[in-house]
């Protein structure tokens, strides 16, 4: 029912590739700014990247919980401090392979769809496609 | 009728036990040969006289156990035919049901459940959080399981609610056709591989005394061995035979809340469990919605006021320390959330022999959900003096002027206290030796216990040593508590541990893995109420 690190970590990794790169593929046309693929893509390369470092800081931070959970609503807000975090090196310009700057509509829209989506995702219908999933702590192998 | 035998060591009942245990010699019964083998031949049983019948999966129990394990098998393919539900009960639901009615949950209340636990459905999607918003056509608790626990209690289904659909599910599977009514009091190796469990019909119900069922597997969730009352309250109801006044909240007890609400009374409530915040529910519920006059004294053995962990240490180790207050340790649900999943689910799973009881030891401990309608009626209490603390023990009770007079032991000394009723809600368990067919199992059958002295299961829910041949006997539930995974005696567990077995058998080649393809459609079916 809740995940661990190692499940966190594969589920995440498996979600952001196969969902986040389905909804890549579907929305890049429509978005804000007239992004390329090749934007769109290194954007979330990049969340996936500082995601698995995030969920070590979250693995920390939950030890000091007795129940070691990550309520629901921590899940969906987690979306404020991983955007800052992309956003704040996007402008600085440290993430490789942009040619040039992502307009912040262009960047908000991506994010919140593919954040969304994989959380809602993530807490329900995944459950039909692998009954095995939420009692072996979110590890898909 | 469920009877309780008013002598006997536990409150719990045997549903028409009166009809399972005839008295008069018949033909097909046991015999001390048969009694006196570890493990019987075919010979054997036929010579007693005992008709033999054969299935390959017997599940004992015909509680929720047995049910979300015959709904994991039926679900992997396998046809009703191939699995005996050997059961006293009607329903799986209905000492469940029972111990939750008495314990002052009936249908209308909610139990200490999570949204996803649902035993009608493998899946636990949609959770009833979802169930409920859709049914109400209200969002509300879709906001609370959004929100849980940090700006709202834990959302926890009715229990009205989960009865209706594992009633509905049991439909599905069609759950009767598998259920084979009677007693089991025996499950024995047969020579030559699997188990012969024997079951005692109604009486008038079949032409012999017993039936043998000859299966390859067998499964045993038979839920608590027995559950006991304190000796000292036990004492005291038999040597002055006041079975009235002195109440365990797992036996019906509902004539004390109604004396209570004519007559002003005292009660003394002993426990610091989920029970007791029930019981005190209902008390101080009676006292502010209905007009009853009732002073409650609470005792506590252990009082907590503060953080806490199951070792009763008040300086916990960081990453090991619940929240407590006013007497209670708190927390959501019958163990810390990850115990289910999580990171205590993936270390216990690695754990032997004293480290694993430590383990246990240090998340267990009694404790009760925290939630803010009980908060607030516990400080109006307090406030206007009608609920009061007590810390200690009883040295003893005598019948004092139809009233009962407690000698409390505290830390400041013994002090009398009289009160008009005593209930019980500390939930003691037996030993898993007072139950006949596990003791028979530990005897005859091989079988060994766990570190905390339960039933000693492998990773998949196998009873350790008690392999025969080809065949496997695995069990699940209260008894098998102490093992790789915590939490056995909850919904969620033992759904944990009918995905084990059903993964088992599959790989046995009885039934089918269950993997996406046959995951998706089966879900699809579980949505649109189709029969299978």
């Amino acid at each position: 029912m809740l995940p661990t690190l190692n499940g966190r970590i594969q589920t995440r990794i498996f979600m952001l590739v196969v969902l986040g790169g389905l909804i890549t593929l579907l929305i890049t046309p429509v978005l804000p700014g007239d992004p390329g693929y090749s934007m769109t893509y290194t954007v979330l390369a990049t969340v996936l990247v500082l995601g698995v470092g995030w969920e070590l800081a979250y693995h920390g931070l939950m030890q000091w919980r007795w129940e070691k959970d990550w309520p629901t609503l921590f899940g969906l807000l987690n979306a404020i401090n991983e955007g800052l975090l992309v956003w704040v090196l996007l402008e600085l310009g440290v993430v490789p392979g942009l040619d040039s700057g992502v307009p912040l509509s262009t960047f908000l829209v991506m994010f919140l769809v593919i954040w969304v989506f994989i959380w809602i995702w993530t807490n329900g219908p995944m459950r039909i496609f692998n009954i095995r999933w939420r009692f072996f702590g979110g590890r898909l192998v | 009728m469920a009877v309780i035998d008013p002598s006997a060591g536990t409150v719990f009942p045997t549903p028409g036990a009166q009809n399972y245990l005839p008295s008069q010699p018949a033909a097909g019964d046991l015999t001390d040969a048969l009694l006196a083998t570890d493990w019987w031949t075919d010979e054997l049983v036929a010579s007693a006289g005992i008709p033999i019948v054969d299935v390959p999966f017997v599940s004992v129990g015909g509680g929720i156990g047995s049910f979300v394990t015959a709904d994991y098998l039926r679900i992997g393919g396998v046809d009703t035919s191939q699995i005996r539900i050997l059961s006293a009960l009607d329903h799986p639901w209905e000492t469940y049901e029972y111990l939750t009615r008495v314990s002052q949950i009936p249908r209308g209340e909610r139990l200490r459940s999570d949204s996803a636990s649902r035993p009608d459905n493998i899946w636990g999607f949609p959770s009833y959080a979802v169930s409920e918003a859709w049914r109400s056509k209200n969002p509300a608790t879709l906001w609370q399981v959004l929100v849980e626990p940090t700006f709202a209690d834990f959302y926890t289904p009715k229990a009205g609610f989960v009865f209706e659909q594992i009633e509905r599910e049991a439909k599905r599977i069609r759950y009767d056709e598998m259920l084979a009514k009677g007693l089991v009091r025996v499950v024995r190796r047969r020579a030559g591989g699997g188990y012969f469990t024997i079951l005692t019909p109604p009486d008038g119900a079949t032409a012999t005394k017993r039936l043998a069922f000859r299966s390859q597997y067998v499964h045993l969730a038979v839920g608590y061995p027995g559950l006991r009352f304190l000796p000292d309250l036990q004492a005291y109801r038999t040597e002055h035979n006041d079975y009235q006044h002195v109440v365990n909240a797992y036996e019906s007890h509902e004539h004390v809340y109604e004396r209570l609400m004519t007559t002003p009374s005292t009660v003394l409530v002993r426990g610091g469990g989920i029970v007791a915040s029930r019981v005190l529910q209902r008390l101080m519920d009676d006292r502010l919605l209905r007009g009853a006059q009732t002073t409650i004294v609470h005792l506590f053995r252990t009082f907590i006021d503060g953080p806490n962990d199951g070792t009763g240490s008040s300086t916990p180790h960081p990453f090991m320390k619940r929240k407590g207050a006013d007497g209670w340790a708190y927390q959501g649900f019958n163990y810390p959330k990850s115990v289910w999943g999580g990171q205590l689910k993936a270390e216990m799973r690695k754990l032997e022999g004293a480290e694993r009881a430590a383990k246990y030891k240090v998340m267990g401990g009694t404790n009760t959900p925290y939630r803010r309608y009980w908060q607030q009626q516990m400080n109006q209490g307090r406030q206007e003096g009608w609920y009061q603390l007590a810390i200690g023990t009883v040295d003893s009770m005598t019948p004092h002027h139809g009233r009962i007079l407690n000698q409390l032991k505290t830390a400041q000394g013994v002090y009398p206290l009289e009160v008009d009723f005593v209930i019980d809600c500390t939930g003691l368990e037996a030993d898993i030796a007072e139950h006949r067919l596990l003791k028979d199992l530990l005897d005859h059958g091989g079988a060994g216990r766990n570190p905390v002295g339960r039933l000693d299961v492998d990773r998949n829910f196998e009873l350790k040593g008690t392999v025969s041949g080809n065949g496997v006997l695995y069990a699940s539930g209260s008894s098998t508590l102490g093992g790789y995974f915590p939490g056995v005696d909850t919904f969620l567990g033992l759904q944990v541990a009918a995905q084990e077995i059903q993964a088992d058998l599959a790989k046995r080649g009885f039934g089918k893995r269950i993997g996406t393809v046959r995951s998706t459609s089966q879900w699809l079916k579980w949505f649109s109420g189709k029969q299978i």
